[in-house]
């Protein structure tokens, strides 16, 4: 899994998100094992406490789980995970709205210019 | 939790500089911190007390509940700021020198670290370059079994490549009863392993947080308000 991680907000919500992001896409499937706190820890190049905490977070959420001595798993109900990449999405629309304001643009204009905007 | 680190009123003078004034803090174990500071500010001064290197001119430091000296000086791993190992030597026989010094030393681990970064244990230290040097000191501090880390600018002199194998060494080694205190204003390349942060200057502690916190209270990156507070 790759980690982007924006270092002018907490690292702890992010990894939560980008986990969750996984899980809700189907890369990472109900029951899979997920990766070690110290695995994610070196490959996104994180504090291992942190890492550590965003599991516990998840946890609680019901969205991932612990078996001692084995380790973290993706739970079975991704409902969770989804709301909150639902959640996500709807922050980065209002950004982006926000941004095109910004630049000059009313709402029907964005509206208008997402519609035809083509890659 | 217990407690590695403790300082009471910490106060050291050169003559009529004060290097610290009156510090205050506090370190529990389980942690990565960070003491961060301009050049000057007394992070040296403030870690070669904690190493019994320099007596306080008042107030008390506690190292593991003891005060600096010989029981406290093998729990603490310390990398010191300029080299500490004698040119004359090759990398194998000081490997074997803090095999005698230390009791918590692991030799299998600095052989493999050794390996890892391309180092040759047969060449003599003086033919190596400064960054080789620089990855030696921190191979041998790494490979002890410590309570307490301490690196004094671990990663000014070496190329960004071997920044990160620093940093993931530093992750790979961590354990929950240890701590590792950094020193460094290369902020920007540590602070995501960070937990803590602590902002000393001109002999004051003037922030002590959670990496975390610091980014949730001010929107910015460490190295952002770091570059802010001490604008000039």
């Amino acid at each position: 899994m790759k980690w982007e991680l924006d270092k002018s907000r907490a690292i702890c919500p992010q990894i939560c998100e980008q986990l969750c992001v996984g899980i809700a896409s189907g890369e990472l499937e109900s029951g899979a094992k997920l990766f070690s706190v110290r695995e994610v820890a070196v490959s996104a190049g994180v504090n291992p406490n942190t890492v550590q905490k965003s599991f516990e977070q998840l946890e609680q959420k019901g969205i991932i789980y612990s078996i001692r001595g084995s380790g973290w798993y993706v739970g079975d109900d991704t409902s969770a995970a989804k709301e909150m990449v639902t959640k996500l999405i709807s922050e980065k629309t209002l950004e982006y709205f926000t941004q095109m304001k910004a630049l000059g643009l009313d709402e029907t204009e964005i509206k208008q210019y997402v519609k035809e905007w083509q890659e | 939790m217990s407690e590695l680190l403790r300082c009471e009123n910490l106060t050291k003078n050169y003559g009529s500089t004060t290097a610290l004034d009156e510090i205050n803090l506090s370190v529990e174990n389980g942690k990565i911190i960070g003491l961060l500071g301009p050049n000057g500010s007394g992070k040296t001064t403030l870690i070669k007390l904690l190493n019994g290197l320099l007596t306080p001119t008042s107030g008390e430091i506690f190292v593991n509940g003891k005060k600096p000296g010989v029981e406290t000086k093998s729990v603490v791993a310390y990398l010191p700021d300029n080299s500490f190992l004698y040119n004359w030597m090759t990398v194998e026989q000081i490997v074997d020198m803090f095999c005698d010094f230390y009791a918590d030393f692991r030799p299998d681990l600095a052989y493999k670290m050794l390996l890892q970064l391309g180092i040759d244990p047969t060449r003599k230290l003086k033919k190596l370059s400064k960054g080789n040097k620089e990855k030696v000191c921190l191979i041998l501090v790494m490979s002890r079994n410590a309570l307490l880390y301490v690196l004094d600018e671990p990663i000014a002199a070496v190329d960004p490549a071997t920044r990160d194998y620093v940093i993931s060494t530093i992750i790979n080694n961590y354990n929950h009863d240890a701590s590792v205190i950094i020193s460094t204003h290369l902020i920007a390349d540590i602070e995501s392993i960070l937990d803590e942060a602590i902002f000393i200057n001109k002999g004051k502690i003037m922030l002590h947080k959670t990496v975390d916190e610091i980014r949730d209270e001010n929107g910015c990156s460490v190295d952002q308000l770091f570059r802010e507070v001490f604008r000039w």
